[in-house]
């Protein structure tokens, strides 16, 4: 009985295929959807393509368009200099050290922000204590004031605490995030009373529960999550430009936008193509190395 | 193993909604005592105050001879089968079931032991490294089974085991679980609505209605002698007819409402005039091939021919189709027809009596 439901399933999924074949899923539709992507790969990747290949050639050619569209043979120079020769314009620092800062922003941003916005809705799903709707509302409220919002009393607070130029002051007014809080709230909900009843029977306390069971159903969540967080955090102008006044605590945004001067010839173009490959590598990276976890992340819920 | 006890145990949500008004239970070591009820009775919020995973309002709950209102489920040492069995989804079968007992702190070895042993038993030793989703329904639900067993708890509790699981398995898994009960000798408490559950697996049966225990006996003594009304209703397929009916002048027996007098066994007959009801059974209803030999005649608007009865619907003729309906097993070699009227005889000796205000047995 099984077998023939088994199969009747599968005739009705062809039957269902081949309606698809002729509901229009034709030939043609297929180029022109094919065309429609290949057009849209164009335009995502050929700006990342043309800095690529600026930053190979010399600021002399650079200077002097038409650009060429394949690479030229300053390569090494220019990469070499960007790295180890310091940056002229933006006080000797070299990219090395930019990169640097930016990963601890955006590392310390997205791990900061998982792990803020995991406890506290931990706290608001599965915990009844007085007061449990007022921050669940207080928390829902601060999506209203992004940083940008709270800018000038964030800044006041950073310097009479002594946090300008520091890691700290980089990443910590950029943790709190109500966003992912609600994220996981929602996602907190969608796990089975009968699954946290079966853990309290089975003698787990509230860690263990955390530990062995919530966090390992919310392994695909927390990698979207460190994605889009890394990204943002990665991404950030105004906060970096208002805390940081040392070069050498500049995130790689800040240094680009600073070694970019208004005469054209005072730039040098170059180093600031090698800059932006630099800039724009970690996330592609990140992005290329969780993709698998990230899709899953999104699509579907493993319960 | 260890014996349950439930003295006057309430349960009342956010001081409004009376789930559980009252309720004593006594059950000895190694029984097994079914709740049966329909639904919003309160039998799952009896089961989770066993539990401990619902605040007891008043009322004690004691496993083997402590009161164990304040402890945590973990420290009951009880052992809980769920409806949705409540498998972790990314744990192997393996730490499904072993992971209570590393909570415990248990030994490897003697964990490993455990498991395999139950594994065994349940005939899932060859699952163990599969994960819950690559279960079907019927291994899932051993897998459930065996996160209780490997435990040696005192007691188990079922809420609604079977109720996902199709009807063949749903027998196959019951007779099974009588004999793993049996065997392990541990006490249980279990939750149905399934009547046939109810009756085939419980020592004691408590029929619960509306937050109340109607009844608390074994399965036979609610079958032959249900306390009241709700119970008649509720115990047994078909459910029992019941016929209004009166008390005659003495020594003529009862008066019913569709006609005819009848004169059950039962010592007491009500004084005349008293408003009661007639239960029978379906099965003790008997066709009689001459009119004057029947108590009542019954015209016939559904037939259910099952092969070894007949199940014939409909309403006393003497009556109307709102006046109650009336159902009868008759042999399987009975032909009926719709708009048949059957004349038919009660088993005035398996008849019960109920008083008609109250519902309770005479
Ligand atoms: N958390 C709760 N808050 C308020 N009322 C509740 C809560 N849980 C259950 N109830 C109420 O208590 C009553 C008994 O519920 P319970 O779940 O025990 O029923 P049940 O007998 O198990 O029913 P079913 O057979 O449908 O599972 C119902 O009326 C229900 O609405
Ligand atoms: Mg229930």
């Amino acid at each position: 009985m099984a077998e023939a439901a088994t199969q009747q399933s599968t005739a009705a999924a062809l039957g269902r295929r081949e309606q698809g074949a002729m509901l229009g899923i034709s030939r043609r539709s297929r180029y022109i959807a094919h065309a429609i992507l290949i057009v849209g790969v164009f335009i995502v990747a050929f700006p990342i393509y043309y800095t690529f290949v600026a930053s190979t050639h010399s600021l002399q050619t650079i200077l002097r368009p038409p650009l060429p569209l394949l690479p030229g043979e300053h390569f090494f120079d220019n990469y070499y200099e960007a790295l180890f020769g310091g940056v002229g314009r933006i006080g000797g620092v070299g990219v090395g050290t930019l990169l640097f800062n930016t990963t601890v922003m955006a590392l310390g941003i997205a791990i900061g922000k998982i792990v803020i916005s995991v406890l506290s809705a931990f706290a608001i799903v599965f915990f009844r204590f007085p007061g449990r709707m007022f921050f669940f509302w207080v928390i829902f409220i601060t999506l209203m004031l992004p940083v940008e919002v709270r800018i000038l009393p964030t800044y006041k607070v950073m310097v009479d605490l002594g946090l300008i130029d520091s890691y700290t002051g980089l990443i910590l007014p950029l943790m709190a995030s109500a966003t992912a809080t609600l994220l996981f709230r929602q996602f907190f909900m969608t796990i089975p009373g009968e699954l946290v009843e079966a853990a309290r029977v089975d003698g787990a306390g509230p860690w263990r529960f955390f530990k062995d069971i919530l966090m390992p159903l919310s392994k695909t969540n927390l990698a979207a999550l460190f994605v889009i967080m890394f990204i943002y955090g990665w991404t950030q102008y105004l906060w970096p430009l208002l805390v940081t006044n040392s070069n050498d605590m500049n995130t790689i945004v800040i240094a680009l936008r600073k070694m970019i001067s208004f005469a054209d010839a005072d730039t040098e173009w170059h180093l600031v193509m090698v800059t932006s490959v630099f800039a724009i590598l970690p996330p592609i990276l990140v992005v290329l190395f969780m993709q698998r976890w990230f899709v899953k992340g999104l699509v579907e819920t493993e319960k | 193993m260890a014996t349950v006890e439930l003295k006057d145990v309430r349960k009342t949500y956010g001081g409004r909604v009376e789930a559980v008004k009252g309720i004593s239970i006594d059950i000895p070591d190694g029984a097994m005592c079914v709740l049966v009820g329909p639904s919003g009775c309160g039998k799952s919020t009896l089961l989770r105050m066993i539990a401990g995973l619902e605040e007891i309002t008043s009322g004690t709950v004691s496993i083997g001879d402590k009161v164990v209102n304040t402890l945590g489920p973990a420290e009951r040492d009880i052992a809980m089968v769920f409806q949705n069995y409540a498998l972790y989804p990314h744990m192997k079968v393996y730490d499904n079931m072993a992971y209570g007992l590393r909570n415990r702190g248990m030994d490897k070895d003697e964990i490993d032991r455990r498991v395999r042993d139950a594994a065994g038993t349940l005939g899932l030793a060859e699952l163990l490294e599969r994960r819950p989703r690559e279960l079907s329904g019927g291994q899932r639900q051993r897998v459930a089974m065996g996160r209780a067993i490997v435990r040696s708890p005192k007691a188990f509790l079922f809420d609604e085991p079977l109720s996902n699981l199709d009807a063949k398995l749903r027998g196959q898994m019951r007779i099974e679980i009588k004999n793993l009960q049996r065997s392990l000798g541990v006490t249980s408490v279990y939750v149905t609505h399934d009547q046939v559950e109810a009756m085939t697996l419980a020592d004691t049966l408590v029929v619960m209605n509306q937050g109340l225990a109607e009844q608390v006996d074994t399965p036979i003594a609610i079958y032959e002698r249900p306390a009241s009304i709700f119970v008649a209703g509720f115990i047994g397929s078909p459910a029992m007819n019941l016929l209004a009916a009166e008390g005659g002048e003495t020594g003529k027996g009862l008066k019913l409402a569709a006609g005819g007098t009848v004169k059950p066994r039962e010592t007491s007959l009500p004084e005349a005039g008293r408003k009661v009801l007639l239960g029978v059974r379906p099965e003790h209803l008997t066709l009689v091939s001459a009119r004057n030999n029947a108590d009542i005649e019954m015209k016939v608007t559904a037939v259910e021919a099952l092969g070894a009865d007949t199940l014939a619907h409909g309403y006393p003729v003497d009556g109307d189709a709102r006046a109650g309906e009336l159902i009868a097993r008759l042999p399987g070699t009975v032909r009926v027809a719709d708009g048949d009227v059957l004349p038919l005889a009660i088993d005035a000796g398996m008849a019960h009596l109920f008083d008609a205000g109250s519902g309770k047995r005479i």
